[in-house]
């Protein structure tokens, strides 16, 4: 599905991605782990096509298609989404229509036809309930005023109401108490299926207590250092990131 | 910050010329030019000496300096101050030359009344005069009065001697005084006591011939207990001069009179280098004289090179009510200085003021309001909220609030903002599979969301739509 091969990535002409290479097949989840500045949430920028971030190098391949080359809408509506890590507020635009632009977008790109009001409220409704997010939520202005824990769980709904084929988690876990944690895990879990890939980028193994991964890599220096399945994560919670980390990394320190 | 920046070609729709004869004045503005208008229209002799003073003391008047826009000055012998279709006024929509109904049509205003918007009657202006007015007879059998400024003249002479110039007075201001003295033509509404207005009332404006001012007078009377919803739209072509336009509206609310006033401008911006457009110059006021009255006015403002323009009420019946909802958008090159006066002087007046200012390109918003709250409004109250919206960083917005309170019981409140649409938005959205073009307007439309609250509802849509319209290749 996803084919990420030698990617470099600079912010401000500072390089953080230095040569990344990764696969990753329909129904699997794979788990970004490594310390601040390793170049986590850059990855997770590039891929859904951030403007502020330039590709130096490297090629994406998602679904056969140069994926670098496709604006960020084209993205999402060939079914990349983006959990962010840290939501954007639109006020005055109620969730439940910024939601419904975007899905009839993705419908109209998969030449369906649109969904009215009417329908996709009903649909809302019943993504609502199976994820226990308040109804109230869906009127209410796109994360303006939401908690913290809202605006994440807000993220895990869109996510389940336009249903991409890969989905990349920002950090989502990032800022939330244990409540809230395993309230989005569950909606994540709930996602998972042998159709949709999942990367979850993640500073912390406990997340990966509730959201199982079956591949964990590790990221030093802006390129992975070190693969692994579910045990790795539990390594790193032992030993931290410093037996992994790539000699340029630790040369800076 | 690259999208942000690029500035696009905006296409300007309603840019079409309609070729037709048009029976127009020399250039320049005398004591005979006022007369001719004048005599044009048939006018009785009060009427005719009211214009002369209006002139005589608009000649001894400034231009206002002191509005936040600039431009090149005006020559005002080089206008022509009247202009009309060659026989404009038909008796049914049959005579109506067929070339003007197309030219509505085309503006997506049928004036056949078969095909007449459901519950709208309109009044379609055309240069200097009125070209027709639809559902007069079914208004009519109610009593209420909705016609053309001339035929009003003509028809309901001690209506219109009343209240001219009751709220506006001839020598309110440089350009209500111009208007005094050439006003062409404008829509007449009267509401009589008791009688609801059971369809919006509405003037479309479309300044057609060029070098041509428009003057138009439009004056709303609701009386005891009558309600009224009125609604104004305007357009004109394309062309790479400026032209006037310098409007005067009064509305006049007796006791628990309701006058709700919404206007949808138009008018031709000028192209992307700030080339053309027209000067909106416009005198708006509204004055709840009885008690338990309520003026509103609600204000989509996106055409115009330059808008100056301020609605506003004087609240002089106690517990009367007056609000101003306004959207103002400036792209390219378009300067807006626009906000309200609200005057307290019955007890228990309130107001609320919300504006909301968009500015991209090159524009330049500005806000200014007024809140006067006089010794006897014992408990007088105003609510005002002022937001700007930039787009890109090469264009502004400013807020100039002042605020008077004479009356220690008073309660008066303000609050501003100031924000930009954000990268991280317009990625946000992107992300979700909305265009950027999207992206802007659903940002903008949520903005905006407090005031297309307060438009009918036919009216709210094609505000959005315009809004998508206006704010255009602002964002590459």
């Amino acid at each position: 599905m996803l084919e990420v091969k030698d990617l470099q990535a600079a912010v401000a002409k500072k390089p953080i991605l230095k040569g990344l290479s990764l696969s990753v097949k329909a129904g699997e989840v794979h788990a970004i782990m490594g310390p601040n500045g390793s170049g986590k949430s850059t990855l997770a920028q590039v891929l859904a096509g951030h403007p502020s971030y330039e590709v130096t190098g490297g090629t994406v391949t998602y679904e056969g298609k140069d994926l670098l080359a496709m604006s960020p809408e084209d993205r999402a509506k060939d079914g990349i989404f983006l959990a962010f890590q840290y939501p954007v507020e639109i006020p005055g635009v109620s969730n439940s229509y910024f939601l419904r632009a975007g899905y009839n977008e993705i419908r109209r790109h998969r030449g369906e036809p649109e969904v009215d009001v009417m329908d996709f409220n009903k649909l809302l409704k019943e993504k609502s309930k199976v994820l226990h997010i308040d109804e109230s939520l869906l009127n209410r202005p796109v994360n303006e005023g939401f908690s913290g824990g809202e605006k994440k769980r807000n993220e895990i709904f869109q996510l389940a109401v336009l249903e991409p084929k890969l989905a990349i988690l920002d950090e989502t876990d990032s800022g939330l108490d244990i409540d809230a944690l395993r309230a989005v895990s569950d909606g994540v879990n709930r996602l998972r299926s042998k159709d949709r890939a999942f990367i979850v980028v993640t500073h912390y193994q406990r997340l990966l207590n509730y959201i199982v991964p079956d591949f964990v890599h590790v990221l030093s220096a802006g390129r992975i250092v070190k693969s692994g399945g579910k045990e790795l994560a539990l390594e790193l919670e032992k030993r931290g990131y410093d037996w992994v980390k790539a000699p340029e990394a630790a040369e800076a320190r | 910050m690259d999208t942000v920046e690029q500035l696009a070609t905006r296409e300007y729709k309603w840019g079409f010329v309609t070729n037709i004869e048009e029976d127009a004045f020399k250039r320049g503005l005398s004591e005979e030019t006022v007369r001719a208008i004048s005599a044009k229209k048939n006018e009785p002799a009060w009427l005719t000496e009211w214009r002369l003073t209006a002139y005589r003391n608009w000649l001894k008047m400034v231009e206002p300096r002191w509005p936040n826009v600039t431009y090149p000055p005006i020559n005002y012998q080089d206008i022509i101050y009247y202009s009309a279709p060659v026989q404009a006024k038909k008796k049914t929509m049959d005579e109506v030359d067929p070339e003007l109904l197309k030219t509505y049509e085309k503006l997506g205003i049928p004036l056949e009344e078969q095909k007449r918007l459901s519950n709208v009657a309109v009044d379609a202006v055309f240069d200097s005069v009125s070209v027709a007015t639809t559902c007069k007879d079914f208004l009519e059998k109610l009593g209420i009065v909705f016609c053309s400024f001339s035929e009003a003249v003509q028809k309901h002479p001690e209506l219109v001697r009343k209240y001219l110039g009751s709220v506006v007075p001839p020598n309110d201001n440089f350009f209500a005084a111009l208007n005094s003295a050439v006003f062409s033509d404008g829509s007449f509404c009267f509401i009589p006591k008791g009688v609801k207005c059971p369809m919006e009332l509405s003037t479309y404006f479309r300044i057609n011939a060029a070098d041509t001012g428009q003057f138009e007078r439009t004056l709303i009377v609701a009386e005891d207990g009558a309600t009224v919803s009125y609604l104004e739209g305007c357009t004109a072509p394309k062309r790479s001069t400026n032209q006037l336009h310098a409007a005067v509206v009064e509305l006049v609310a007796l006791e628990n009179a309701n006058i709700k006033y919404s206007t949808v401008q138009n008018w031709y911006p000028g192209d992307k280098e700030g080339k053309g457009g027209i000067f909106n110059f416009v005198t708006k006021r509204g004055k709840c004289a009885g008690a338990n009255s309520r003026i509103s006015w609600t204000q989509v403002e996106t055409g115009s090179a330059i808008t100056w323009k301020y609605p506003s009420v004087i609240l002089l019946g106690d517990n009367s009510v007056g609000e101003f909802y306004s959207v103002a958008v400036v792209n390219n090159f378009q300067q807006a200085d626009t906000g309200t006066k609200m005057i307290h002087i019955g007890k228990r007046t309130r107001s609320t003021i919300v504006s909301k200012g968009i500015s991209a390109g090159r524009g330049n918003n500005t806000y200014r309001g007024q809140v006067k709250v006089l010794k006897k409004a014992q408990g007088a109250r105003n609510y005002t909220q002022c937001d700007s919206l930039l787009i890109g960083d090469r264009c502004a917005a400013n807020t100039f609030p002042y605020i008077e309170v004479q009356n220690p019981d008073a309660k008066v409140e303000h609050e501003a903002s100031t924000s930009k649409i954000s990268e991280e938005q317009i990625f946000y959205c992107k992300q979700r599979g909305v265009s950027t073009e999207n992206a802007i307007n659903m940002i903008v439309n949520g903005f905006c969301k407090e005031v297309f609250r307060e438009l009918p509802m036919e009216f709210a849509v094609e505000a959005q739509k315009l809004l998508g319209i206006s704010l255009d290749g602002s964002v590459g």
